[in-house]
């Protein structure tokens, strides 16, 4: 009984097992078919995405740095250009003691104190995971030494890279401006523009002048290397390659020459230079005193040398002649005349007698002009030949501020010439409505009286001056200063002149203009304020001096020149055109604490003149000569 | 059988059986063939496993001519060497990667946890055979025993991958023994309400594969990465491959561990899913072979070890496999047959050696 239980149980468990192996071969055909579904998926459906991903793992796309545009000047000489070095490049987050390293690289090859601070500044400037130069330039026998122990240095490797180099150095420094490592604030601004992609190989962006609002023109279209690499990013071969395209070349408006003669002329001394061809708005030269050699910047500065830049007295950082902002001084006159004629206050023959002083009615205040004594009988042509200040204090008072602002206003001044270099300042032409807002008071009668000798709250940059007097010089016609004159396009192999832009046109009665031209003229001959400087020149020219107190004076203090601080001295300014019937040049002079425009302005301005319009190269040591131009009385 | 066959290799292929054997050696064929291009060439990695793969196949033919009255009779020897081994391992095992699962016996190292692949099975129908006809509840709670003892050391190894795949092995056994649905059903809804104790046992690896699992790009170049490249590599090999030893992701480095347990992504980007097609047939054919075999099982005892191997085999295919195409967690089963080293490869063609003793050994009712 228990056996055939037995039996029966081993049939039923026989039947069990069969049923259940049955099962199991469901249960495998059913998840195997599961596989065969998720393969579907993944490599029929999917299959296109994954390609992608498996493509995007294995190419790496490694960008050809594009050869930065060439800044030429007019007349085709280099100012900016490329050239292909070595450097020795660390990534700093890779080591943890640098220091050691970089002390352990120095036993083979020469690394500078100079080169430690600079890398150390870069670090500061820079991300951590950046490849940043320790050495640049290396020699062919520094290149062979380190590449032949380079094993010993892991993570520190040689690199072909393209620098950029000023030839002139120092001249011309604010308007080329400088390439230099481009920075976090540089990568906001490049995403902002949706250019990134364009810089991903690029270490330098221009950062001054030129080469930074120029930057889309000179930086070039990066090319693409596919690279087949490995999951360790070993570079396995080159897949294929778009040839980069090189930025465009610059021609400039300016003239090499005359810019270094002009920066010649200024000697040891602060100040500013701008010449404008009149007839196109061509900046022909834009000096601003000290300059500063381009090439620190371009390897990154080291901290020293940033320090002296920076630190300067001399601030040879600041762009004087775009952003520095000086009281015209009397360079603002001849437009005064203008106003007073144009607007029919002043006739050529009116005529006022000089006490010395100039009083408001009703004020005991005495508003002096700069010879004591006065200037005796002077109509408008004297008053410009002379620069007579009563004669400007009372027509001023004639005009009104609201008459000076807006006629002022057509020359440009108090607002931004719209040269093509970024960071201008648009100095200040005061106005009722200004001084309500800034100063929160009201406009005082007595506000317009040193207005009218460009004093006063009259700010002007020297490229306003510069600018205002083109106007003059081409009877109304206002044209936008460039520096650019031409851009010869990499990719199409074509050159793009860019035509000058004329702004407005002022509508001037000639026969008012005329009146100022000419007593603008005399200034240059003798009994003029610039007779020394105007001495002897084979061509016409026209000129203002001008002088713009650094610090004010005391209703009954003297202005004592030769015991004031050298700092505190009165700043010189000459504005010019020349030759006078027909220019092809105006410029504006600045000499920081020069003193007078007629001794230390206009003689700068002769000698650029000299070479502008005669070829004629200035003696050795003119600069410094000329000072002394042993005129004692003309004071302003 | 028939003495009368007196070819000279007769004593070769005496208990072999052909079908089966074409169809494993067909897999590795297939296998040897990717592990060259998973190596980029190596042809000494190659040898070596060719190596492997001719052990394994002598430890086959020897375990395949061991009659099964001997097979039964070492079932429970080998099964209390191996829990012995394990406690050794416990107690003096080397430690390597975090775990400790090798045991140093003087001549060589061991890991005892191959060993009970075979070991539970076997003795889990050892005790079943034992048992024969008058199965119950009792029977299936010894069993459950004999499978959780190794487990549990195995667990504290900590081996996971080992542990899963001895717990299927023994749950083969007690499923196929006829436990009922209802205690199977009891035990599913046990072992879900007991996820959350697992869990809380899981060392922080084990934890982070389960998480990659539910989303690799969470950590995309750490637990996940293994998982998001192999998918990729699946992926793009699309309909027809990348072609032998043209896959980028394998070529290229971005597949990692490509000759052991991820060699199916390498086989997968160069053959695409026709050559995946192909490879799961093959499977099918030695799973399928090894049902039969386990269907004409005579007695209790080989019935059960035939069948559980089987399915023990498919579950490694399975695991492998739904690893790289990323529908299981990154656990370290190697793909049987195909991936690189000895150690499964002689678990394996050990495994296919008891199914051919079963098969062709003569039929002797032990019972009757």
């Amino acid at each position: 009984m228990k056996r055939s239980i037995e039996i029966r149980n081993h049939l039923r468990e026989v039947h069990h097992f069969q049923n259940r192996l049955a099962i199991s071969a469901g249960f495998v055909l059913f998840l195997f078919l599961l596989l065969l579904a998720r393969f579907y998926y993944l490599q029929v459906l999917e299959s296109e995405h994954y390609h992608t991903l498996a493509e995007d793992n294995r190419i790496f796309l490694s960008p050809v740095v594009p050869n930065r545009g060439l800044i030429l000047d007019r007349n085709g000489e280099v100012l900016a250009e490329n050239y292909s070095a070595y450097t020795l490049e660390i990534v700093p987050n890779k080591f943890t003691d640098l220091e050691a390293t970089i002390n352990k690289l120095a036993t083979v090859i020469p690394i500078e104190e100079v080169d430690r601070r600079r890398f150390k500044k870069l670090r500061e400037d820079n991300a951590k995971f950046e490849s940043l130069p320790i050495r640049t330039r290396l020699s062919e026998e520094e290149v062979a030494r380190f590449a032949a122990n380079s094993y010993l240095f892991p993570g520190v490797e040689l690199k072909a890279r393209l620098f950029r180099r000023y030839p002139k150095e120092k001249s011309a420094s604010h308007v080329l401006g400088y390439i230099s490592r481009i920075n976090n604030n540089d990568l906001v601004k490049l995403e902002a523009d949706e250019v990134l992609a364009n810089y991903k190989g690029t270490n330098h962006i221009g950062k001054l002048g030129i080469e930074q609002s120029y930057e889309k023109e000179l930086h070039g279209i990066a090319g693409f290397e596919e690279i087949e690499t490995d999951s360790a990013g070993r570079k396995i071969r080159v897949l294929s390659r778009t040839q980069p395209v090189s930025g465009n070349d610059l021609t400039l408006t300016l003239d090499a020459k005359l810019q270094e003669i002009a920066e010649k002329a200024f000697g040891d001394r602060r100040g500013a230079l701008v010449a404008i061809d009149p007839s196109n708005g061509d900046v022909l030269a834009f000096v601003s005193k000290p300059g500063f050699d381009l090439n620190l910047f371009v390897n990154g500065i080291d901290f020293t040398n940033w320090d002296l830049l920076n630190n300067s007295i001399d601030r040879p950082l600041n762009n004087r002649a775009l952003r520095g902002v000086y009281p015209p001084g009397s360079t603002f006159k001849p437009f005064m005349a203008l106003a007073g004629l144009e607007l029919n206050l002043r006739t050529p023959q009116h005529t006022i007698s000089d006490p010395g002083y100039f009083q408001l009615p009703g004020s005991s205040r005495h508003y002096r002009d700069w010879k004591a004594g006065g200037h005796g009988r002077v109509n408008l042509h004297k008053s410009l030949v002379v620069s007579c200040d009563t004669y400007y204090y009372e027509l001023a008072n004639d005009l009104g501020i609201d008459n000076i602002s807006k006629f002022m206003g057509q020359f440009g001044l108090g607002k931004k010439t719209g040269i093509d270099i970024e960071g201008e300042s648009a100095g200040l032409l005061p106005s009722q409505e200004w001084k309500m807002s800034r100063h929160k008071e009201r406009w005082w009668p007595g506000d317009t009286i040193s207005i009218g000798i460009g004093q006063g709250y009259n700010l002007a940059t020297p490229l306003q001056l510069a600018f205002a007097t083109t106007i003059i010089a081409n009877k109304g016609s206002a044209f936008r200063p460039r520096l650019v004159k031409r851009i010869r396009n990499s990719k199409a192999g074509e050159t793009l002149e860019i035509a000058p832009q004329l702004l407005y046109t002022l509508h001037l009665n000639p026969d008012n203009l005329e009146i100022v031209r000419n007593a603008l003229k005399d200034v240059t001959q003798p009994g003029g304020t610039a007779a020394a400087a105007g001495a002897g020149a084979s061509y016409t020219f026209a000129g203002k001096t001008g002088t713009s107190q650094v610090i004010g004076m005391k209703q009954n203090e003297k202005y004592d020149e030769k015991n004031i601080n050298d700092r505190h001295r009165d700043h010189a300014l000459f504005i010019a055109y020349a030759p006078t019937e027909n220019p092809s040049i105006a410029l504006s002079v600045l000499v920081e604490n020069g003193g007078h425009g007629g001794s230390s302005a206009a003689p700068i301005a002769r000698i650029v003149l000299d070479y502008f319009l005669l070829g004629k190269l200035p003696p050795v040591n003119t600069a410094e000569k000329s000072v002394d131009g042993g005129i004692e009385d003309v004071h302003d | 059988m028939s003495m009368t066959n007196v070819r000279p290799w007769h004593f070769l292929t005496r208990y072999i059986d052909s079908f089966l054997l074409l169809s494993i050696l067909l897999v590795m064929a297939v296998g040897l063939a990717t592990l060259y291009s998973a190596t980029d060439g190596n042809l000494s990695r190659v040898t070596n496993q060719a190596v492997n793969m001719a052990v394994a196949l002598v430890i086959m033919w020897l375990v395949a001519n061991i009659p099964l009255q001997y097979m039964m009779r070492l079932a429970l020897p080998i099964y209390v060497v191996g829990i012995i081994l394990l406690i050794g391992v416990t107690l003096f095992g080397e430690i390597n990667n975090g775990a400790r699962r090798w045991l140093n016996i003087g001549i060589t190292r061991i890991q005892p946890s191959e060993l009970m692949k075979i070991a539970v099975p076997l003795m889990m129908a050892w005790y079943f055979d034992k048992h024969e006809a008058t199965l119950r509840l009792r029977d299936y709670i010894v069993a459950t025993m004999i499978l959780l003892l190794p487990v549990l050391l195995i667990l504290r190894q900590p081996d996971l991958g080992t542990a899963l795949l001895i717990i299927f092995s023994g749950f083969y056994v007690l499923f196929l023994a006829g436990l009922s649905w209802r205690i199977i059903i009891g035990l599913l809804v046990a072992g879900a309400g007991s996820l959350p104790i697992l869990w809380s046992m899981m060392h922080g690896y084990q934890k982070k594969r389960v998480m990659t699992l539910i989303d690799p790009t969470e950590d995309a170049l750490g637990a996940g990465y293994h998982s998001i490249q192999s998918t990729i590599a699946v992926g793009s090999g699309g309909i027809m491959g990348k072609g032998w030893q043209n896959g980028t992701q394998a070529h290229l480095d971005f597949l990692p561990e490509k000759s052991t347990d991820f060699i199916f992504a390498v086989f997968s980007e160069e053959f695409g899913i026709v050559g995946n097609s192909l490879l799961l047939l093959l499977y099918l054919l030695v799973i399928g072979r090894g049902l039969v075999i386990a269907v004409n099982a005579s007695t209790q005892f080989t019935r059960l070890v035939a069948g559980s191997i089987t399915l023990t085999f498919f579950t490694y295919i399975f695991v492998n496999i739904g690893m790289v195409v990323g529908i299981l967690p990154v656990v370290g089963v190697p793909l049987p047959l195909f991936s690189y080293g000895g150690t499964s490869m002689v678990t394996m063609l050990l495994g296919f050696g008891i199914l051919m003793s079963i098969q062709m050994h003569p039929t002797k009712l032990v019972k009757t």
